[in-house]
């Protein structure tokens, strides 16, 4: 049943470009798919170790920067761009997930929102690396071969592998021991330490792949949207991504995805209807009325 | 020589502000354990209250401060009375999702009711400044640092001299026995952020007046109000007033030293810094209340 599930997804998602002409919907789908990784990514730090990074942004403007600056100063392919924003995210994660390590809850929340601040205003103020508030353009589109990637199909597949990978990794973490490690922090550090998971380790393990995979995210945006600017380290882009792995479930594999489809697909059907200040204000009640009525997000709720 | 002065002058207006954010987030976050990323909404709330009261109801500008003070503990009376009480007893994580959802509402409700352009608040003070030897200081400015001064040190008494404090004091030190004692802790809860959020929301009003009105204005309030109650010590009263004062002259210098474009930085670095060196605050000593 699972199985034939999995299978049927599976096709879905490889033939969405043959029943979706429409290329705006395409386009949705594809921030969608953008939006699935950093929300998986999220989750494996909120979900698994129970700690909110509101500092994601940052991680998903350092790969989307760094793969945008090898390519255009450096000239460097997107092929090898792709793996170093993922290290530069990781390192990033790293380096906060180094400096944090003896901080949880709140103060790791306030570290997390004070790097992604500092990096916000270095992305702004260094002018000579940046180009400061005027952002990048012109950002290239993947090459493989002599075929480029520029059209929103070849895209699609792009960011469905990226996507397949990252959920790839989230699960096999998951169902190892490091995974079991993460949620016995989650539930009980000083008993999980007892029995000799060292928290420091993993809590820092977690934050580099969660970091790297937003790396991963933010590389996929700057060569699809190909312009980059500090717009990318808006906190609206955090936000979102807590509202996704909230709704969907954390602490579950597919819910990330399914918020990131929900909350992807859902604001762009409201466009019409409604102004941008009305979803984000819509955002804020939605987070209260799931914390009071849906706490556990839609993939639990529904299969338990 | 003069110019440091001057920035200390300055660096000092605007500690003062930040003091009274801070005050208002220590009793929150120290006290009562919510991780109240809303406070710099009340903040904004502040300054937007008196720029309506101002402009649409033609009070004084004085009146005006009051009306944004009295709005700030309306709602906040509010919030803690429907979000905050029912989950009682809930993960603080939890609790800090609600405030998040807080956050984001008031924020967007005050850019849809007022749009996106910044909103000056008119004021009766003379534009002229003040000048005394090298240093010079607008009269309005002069005015925010005196009432912030006059509500800090109303902060102090109330927490410290009156029933209303001690009941406060003692609902967080343990609100079991208080409970016991005859505390009513629930209405305690509320009375403790409804006056965090009036002087967040004093704070708003004040240096609304002096720099300006926007919507996004909070958020920069709430890691300010953060990085003050961190330097000062969770639930530290006198820790939060010291800690204002000190990010609001560090800002001052390292804009005016520095760069201007890293101003807001220094609040950041300031929040790391100490969470890294001495995450129980410069001036803490054990956890303590009051």
């Amino acid at each position: 049943m699972r199985r034939t599930a999995g299978i049927l997804l599976a096709l879905v998602a490889l033939t969405v470009p043959f029943w979706i002409a429409n290329p705006y919907f395409l386009h949705v789908v594809i921030m969608a798919g953008i939006f699935g990784i950093l929300a998986l990514s999220l989750n494996l730090l909120l979900g698994y170790t129970g700690q909110l990074s509101l500092g994601h942004a940052a991680f998903f403007g350092i790969g989307a920067y760094t793969s945008a600056l090898l390519t255009l100063r450096l000239e460097w392919s997107f092929w090898p761009a792709l793996p170093a924003a993922v290290v530069a995210a990781g390192i990033a994660g790293w380096a906060i997930g180094r400096l944090a390590l003896k901080l949880r809850g709140a103060y790791f929340v306030l570290v997390t929102i004070s790097f992604a601040g500092v990096v916000a205003l270095v992305s702004i103020n260094w002018m000579e690396l940046t180009n400061g508030p005027l952002g990048l353009p012109g950002v290239p589109a993947p090459e493989l071969g002599s075929w480029s990637l520029r059209t929103k199909t070849a895209y699609y597949y792009l960011v469905l592998a990226g996507a397949a990978l990252s959920y790839e990794v989230c699960r096999r973490l998951i169902h190892s021991r490091i995974g079991r490690a993460f949620v016995a922090l989650r539930e009980n550090e000083p008993l999980a330490e007892s029995v000799g998971v060292d928290g420091t380790r993993y809590l820092v393990l977690a934050a580099v792949v969660s970091a790297g995979m937003a790396g991963l995210a933010g590389s996929l945006y700057a060569h699809y949207t190909r312009f980059v600017s500090p717009e990318v380290f808006l906190f609206t882009y955090t936000v979102t991504m807590v509202i996704m792995v909230v709704a969907g479930g954390k602490g579950t594999l597919a819910g990330p995805l399914v918020g990131a489809v929900l909350f992807t697909v859902l604001p762009e059907a409201l466009r019409a209807a409604t102004s941008w200040q009305w979803q984000m204000l819509a955002y804020g009640v939605i987070l209260v009325v799931l914390v009071f009525f849906l706490p556990r997000g839609i993939v639990p709720t529904l299969f338990r | 020589m003069d110019q440091l002065l001057q920035h200390l002058l300055n660096g000092l207006v605007l500690g003062g502000t930040y003091a009274l954010l801070g005050i208002g987030l220590t009793l929150i976050f120290g006290l009562m354990d919510v991780v109240n990323f809303a406070h710099g909404e009340f903040y904004s709330l502040g300054a937007y209250a008196t720029f309506a009261g101002l402009s649409l109801a033609d009070l004084n500008f004085f009146a005006a401060l009051g009306v944004a003070i009295v709005c700030g503990i309306a709602l906040g009376a509010l919030t803690e009375r429907v979000l905050l009480r029912p989950l009682r007893g809930h993960s603080i994580d939890t609790v800090m999702l609600v405030m998040i959802g807080v956050w984001i509402s008031m924020q967007n409700g005050e850019l849809l009711l007022w749009g996106g352009v910044a909103k000056s608040i008119a004021h009766p003070f003379p534009t002229s400044p003040l000048t005394l030897g090298g240093l010079s200081l607008a009269p309005l400015r002069l005015f925010v640092l005196a009432a912030a001064i006059g509500l800090v040190v109303g902060a102090h008494l109330l927490v410290h001299r009156t029933r209303l404090g001690r009941a406060m004091r003692a609902t967080f030190q343990d609100a079991d026995t208080a409970a016991l004692m005859g505390v009513r802790i629930h209405r305690i809860y509320t009375a403790t952020f409804a006056i965090g959020s009036g002087l967040a929301a004093a704070a708003g009003a004040l240096l609304g007046s002096v720099f300006i009105a926007y919507p996004s204005m909070g958020d920069l309030a709430s890691l300010k109000a953060f990085s003050v109650v961190i330097l000062g010590g969770l639930g530290n009263i006198g820790g939060a007033t010291v800690g204002g004062l000190v990010l609001g002259i560090a800002e001052e210098l390292g804009a005016g030293y520095v760069s201007s474009g890293y101003r807001d930085a220094v609040g950041f670095v300031i929040i790391m810094a100490v969470l890294l060196v001495r995450p129980s605050g410069l001036f803490a000593r054990a956890e303590r209340v009051g």
